[in-house]
């Protein structure tokens, strides 16, 4: 085992564990925190295969404001945030066996890839990822069209919600 | 080897210093605590209800305002970078893209969502 | 004269060296010479901390005609180790019903958010530190840890100041970031990076001369997300007491403490890094990397300097008006500003340098000019509405 390897172990057990707490701790801001870890060992997987601009993004997005967005939620609709309701409901069966099916789907799937032992080419030394997908999402014969899309649909979210919020009052 | 191991290290280091100081001034520190003490400060009166309360929804629709933007101005990044190559359609592409996300605002402001009522 | 130019490296050399023949495997060696090099580098920070300390009570009491601490040592510059045995020595007290381990985890992040900016920060021309081509963004990742740090403070000491404190400090931080994001990218339009090294070689003319506008706007939105006067909402004096950090004591306080003004001085710096060329002055910054270190130090002293005055000079802003000038001014401004420089640099790209500065100085004056004059007519028309004269009041009727 390589030391990349290792430091990929650590990395995804660690996120797998903090998964696991986000749904199995009963008080919300905790599971919350626990979320934020998750997705921190994420954006460190990320670092790893040296995505350096989704890592980042994973910290920006993720962690600064969808989070945020997630505590603000907790404090707005609990009266008491240490709120300990039952962990499981009665379809958690059905719900167990839909997530190992799914599992086992991927399993199944990766393993009949080809490309799954290979080893990917390693970068070229001064390879521009950011300018790489700069060129992608603006050059013509390229993304345009969804970099565009993506702003309108930015947009449907923002008064999605300002609608929702706005009938409340 | 790749920069974030750098990275890696100085969050390590970013860590070890502050809880080393931490734990020097645990040790240094005496500990004589008492309930007294130990009662949440609220100007000497004894606190009134649980502190976890309710918040109100403002807080939540500024983080939904900020999300939005936050994404967008992410989005802007890898057109920013290569901005000098693109030349002129690139510059306008980002100028539509910023312009949708405008109308957002403009909409948000004129149904009073940007109002800390 | 190796070592002048580039220290670390000769340094690292000297290093590897010693223990390549101790048996050591390359790799592990260069991981423990990035490990002591980086410690040295945040033992070295902290220790400026400390002098912080001492600059800024020194500043604010001129600010405000006193002299300031001046019994312990010549000008009192030992005040602020006497300052640090009375943190190390104080008890630490936990209040009743907190959530322990946030509230111990809390300051630490605080602390980390703060020392790690520092990775990205170009010294010398020699020392890019981690020279990541995404520097920019990770200026913003740190910032949402420190964000985080808040909200785990406030949230953790069971206290009503605190929380109230951390939620008000975590919305004015949210929604300044949106400004601050969008002018940077307006140094990253200049450098065509996102990198802070590249950002600073590129600035052959400094970007304060390309784009003044968009400084101003970081300063300000640096500020508020520093939590400084006036955008101080997080630990409001004079009605949360101390805000999230109320119930800290000890050195957990001192975490805090010490983290703010770590980082306002950092801000000071990536403010005279973004706008100013960091360590650049006039080809000084070749002669010796202490030289480059010396030149971006002094800047991001001035930055530092400025965020004090301000911060000793304007009162206190009430939340609403905070963030209605943040979104109905500021992001509006920032977009205008964002889309005008795109379309100047575009138009003017094959024009002479000389022309390029002028129509982009200009061109940022007549945007600050117009939203300036149309933030006056709002207030105008909002003043005429209230007092109930004028033609708004008219309209309305």
């Amino acid at each position: 085992m390589t030391v990349d390897q290792i430091i990929f172990l650590v990395i995804a057990a660690g996120t797998l564990i903090a998964a696991f707490r986000v749904v199995t701790t009963g008080n919300l801001i905790h599971a919350a925190f626990w979320l934020i870890a998750a997705l921190f060992g994420v954006a460190a997987i990320f670092a790893i295969l040296h995505a350096s601009f989704l890592a980042v993004v994973q910290v920006v997005v993720y962690i600064g404001a969808i989070s945020m967005l997630f505590i603000f939620a907790v404090m707005l609709t609990r009266k008491d945030m240490r709120d300990q309701g039952p962990q499981l409901n009665r379809n958690w069966g059905f719900g167990a066996f839909l997530a190992a099916l799914a599992f086992a789907g991927l399993v199944f799937l990766v393993h009949g890839w080809s490309g799954v032992a290979k080893t990917a080419s390693a970068f070229p030394s001064d390879f521009d990822a950011v300018g790489a997908l700069g060129n992608a999402l603006v050059s013509p014969d390229a993304y345009v069209l969804p970099f565009e899309v993506a702003s309108v649909l930015l947009v449907a979210a923002l008064i999605g919600a300002v609608y929702v919020a706005y009938n409340r009052k | 080897m790749s920069s974030w191991v750098y990275i890696g290290l100085f969050l390590l280091v970013g860590l070890i210093i502050p809880v080393g100081a931490i734990v020097a001034a645990w040790v240094l520190a005496p500990k004589k605590s008492n309930p007294i003490k130990q009662t949440t400060y609220e100007c000497g009166i004894e606190t009134v209800g649980d502190s976890w309360v309710q918040f109100k929804a403002q807080y939540y629709i500024f983080a939904l305002v900020f999300l939005i933007f936050d994404v967008e101005t992410v989005f802007l990044f890898p057109w920013a970078v290569k901005l000098n190559s693109l030349g002129m359609f690139a510059v306008i592409e980002g100028i539509v893209f910023i312009l949708i996300l405008i109308v957002g605002l403009v909409y948000t402001w004129r149904k009073g969502m940007l109002e800390w009522v | 004269m190796d070592f002048l130019k580039d220290p670390l490296k000769v340094a690292a050399d000297w290093l590897l060296g010693i223990f390549s023949g101790w048996g050591m495997p390359d790799l592990w060696a260069q991981v423990l010479i990035g490990f002591l090099g980086i410690f040295i580098l945040v033992a070295l920070l902290m220790v400026l901390d400390i002098f912080l300390v001492w600059i800024e009570r020194k500043v604010v009491s001129r600010f405000q005609s006193r002299i300031g601490p001046n019994r312990l040592g010549p000008f009192g510059l030992i005040q602020p180790f006497a300052d640090i045995i009375k943190l190390l020595i104080k008890e630490d007290t936990t209040p009743e019903g907190a959530d322990r381990t946030l509230y111990n985890l809390a300051p630490i992040l605080s602390m980390m958010s703060v020392l790690i900016l520092w990775a990205v920060v170009p010294l010398a021309p020699s020392i890019l530190g981690v020279d990541l081509n995404i520097g920019v963004l990770y200026i913003i990742a740190a910032g949402a840890i420190g964000t985080l740090s808040i909200i785990m403070a406030g949230w953790s000491s069971n206290n009503k100041y605190s929380l109230i404190g951390a939620f008000r400090e975590a919305a004015v931080m949210l929604s300044f970031e949106i400004p601050m994001l969008t002018v940077m990218l307006i140094p990253t339009i200049f450098a065509g990076s996102m990198g802070i090294g590249a950002i600073t070689q590129a600035q052959d003319t400094w970007n304060f001369f390309l784009a003044p506008l968009a400084a101003v706007i970081f300063l300000i939105a640096a500020i508020a997300e520093l939590g400084r006067s006036p955008f101080d909402m997080g630990e409001a004096e004079s009605e949360l007491v101390s805000g999230y950090n109320i119930e800290y004591s000890g050195m957990k306080f001192g975490m805090f403490y010490a983290g703010e003004l770590l980082h306002a001085f950092t801000f000071g710096g990536f403010w005279a890094i973004l706008f100013f060329g960091g360590y650049r002055f006039f080809g000084l910054e070749q002669v010796s990397a202490f030289l480059a270190i010396a030149i971006l130090f002094f800047k991001a002293f001035i930055g530092y300097w400025i965020i004090m005055w301000v911060k000793y000079t304007l009162l206190r802003i009430r939340i609403d008006h905070m963030l209605a000038f943040n979104w109905k001014f500021l992001t509006p401004v920032a977009f205008v500003l964002l889309m005008t420089t795109a379309l100047m640099n575009a138009l003017l790209a094959d024009a002479s340098n000389w022309l390029y500065i002028g129509g982009m100085f200009l061109s940022n004056i007549l945007v600050a000019w117009i939203s300036l004059e149309v933030a006056r007519s709002a207030s105008r028309w909002e003043r005429e509405r209230v007092e109930g004269t004028g033609y708004a009041a008219r309209r309305t009727e």
